[in-house]
């Protein structure tokens, strides 16, 4: 079958960048990100049930530097796309359509994000250093 | 003017044939994931250091195992549903469209399977 080319919905590249679009691409691609990461949970629970030496592996690649990374980028993925997600859920049933309540809504989930990423980490440390 | 024979407005599955089938399935999924997911992050950052013993104590329980299985499903469940909307928004040819969206659902399957299957492990084998 013929190739259409003609530009594809959402056309990226032909509109100004501002926030809402922005935070619209942003909720794509942590949902991305997010599927990649469910690959290492269930990786990581195959390992849980494998034993002791395959976890360790496992473990030991996650609580690496680059595993560490990643890790933080996953949560900071998970809270902004649960977040925005919600807001998602409130424009479905209707609500928030203004421009200035999306934007509200948009500058809150970004808050939210930083917060819960930051609350998260810290807790892990406190814990860590509680143990 | 509806321009639908009168079945397919009673069928209401409109263009796509499917209806609001997939769109709510992501709703539902997406609404469960809320609690599900604030769980298992609140739960990992509490078993921050945790060895394998304490790791495999903490999925053993039951309910952690319950609650463990429901996650997979609907994250696994949510994220096919949402691969599925970017792959028909950024895949023009038809052949490698329905392709890559039916690897995503093979690899979702089996992605659930196992690790329903690892928690089961953990929770029922000694």
């Amino acid at each position: 079958m013929a190739v259409n080319d003609r530009p594809l919905s959402p056309a990226l590249q032909v509109y100004r960048w501002h926030l809402l679009m922005a935070m619209s691409i942003l909720h794509r691609a942590s949902g991305v990100l997010l599927a990649l990461g469910a690959v290492v949970l269930v990786v990581w629970l195959l390992a849980l049930a494998s034993g002791p030496e395959a976890y360790v592996r496992v473990s030991g690649v996650i609580g690496s530097v680059p595993g560490q990374v990643l890790l933080f980028g996953w949560s900071a993925a998970l809270f902004y796309h649960l977040c925005n997600g919600i807001r998602h859920l409130f424009w479905d049933a209707g609500k928030g359509y203004d421009l200035s309540a999306a934007y509200a809504s948009g500058y809150a989930v970004l808050a939210a994000t930083l917060i819960l990423t930051l609350a998260a980490w810290g807790g892990a440390c406190l814990v860590l250093g509680g143990s | 003017m509806d321009m639908r024979k009168p079945l397919a407005r009673v069928r209401g599955l409109g263009a796509a044939g499917e209806g609001v089938g997939h769109w709510w399935a992501q709703r539902v999924t997406a609404a469960a994931l809320v609690p599900l997911s604030l769980w298992f992050v609140i739960s990992l950052v509490m078993l921050a250091g945790a060895d394998y013993a304490a790791m495999h104590a903490w999925v053993a329980q039951p309910w952690v195992s319950v609650l463990l299985i429901l996650f997979i499903i609907a994250t696994l469940h949510h994220a096919q549903l949402g691969l599925q909307v970017v792959i028909e928004d950024y895949v023009p040819t038809p052949l490698l469209r329905i392709a890559s969206i039916l690897l995503v659902k093979a690899v979702a399957v089996v992605l659930v399977m196992a690790g329903v299957l690892a928690v089961l492990q953990v929770a029922l084998g000694g």
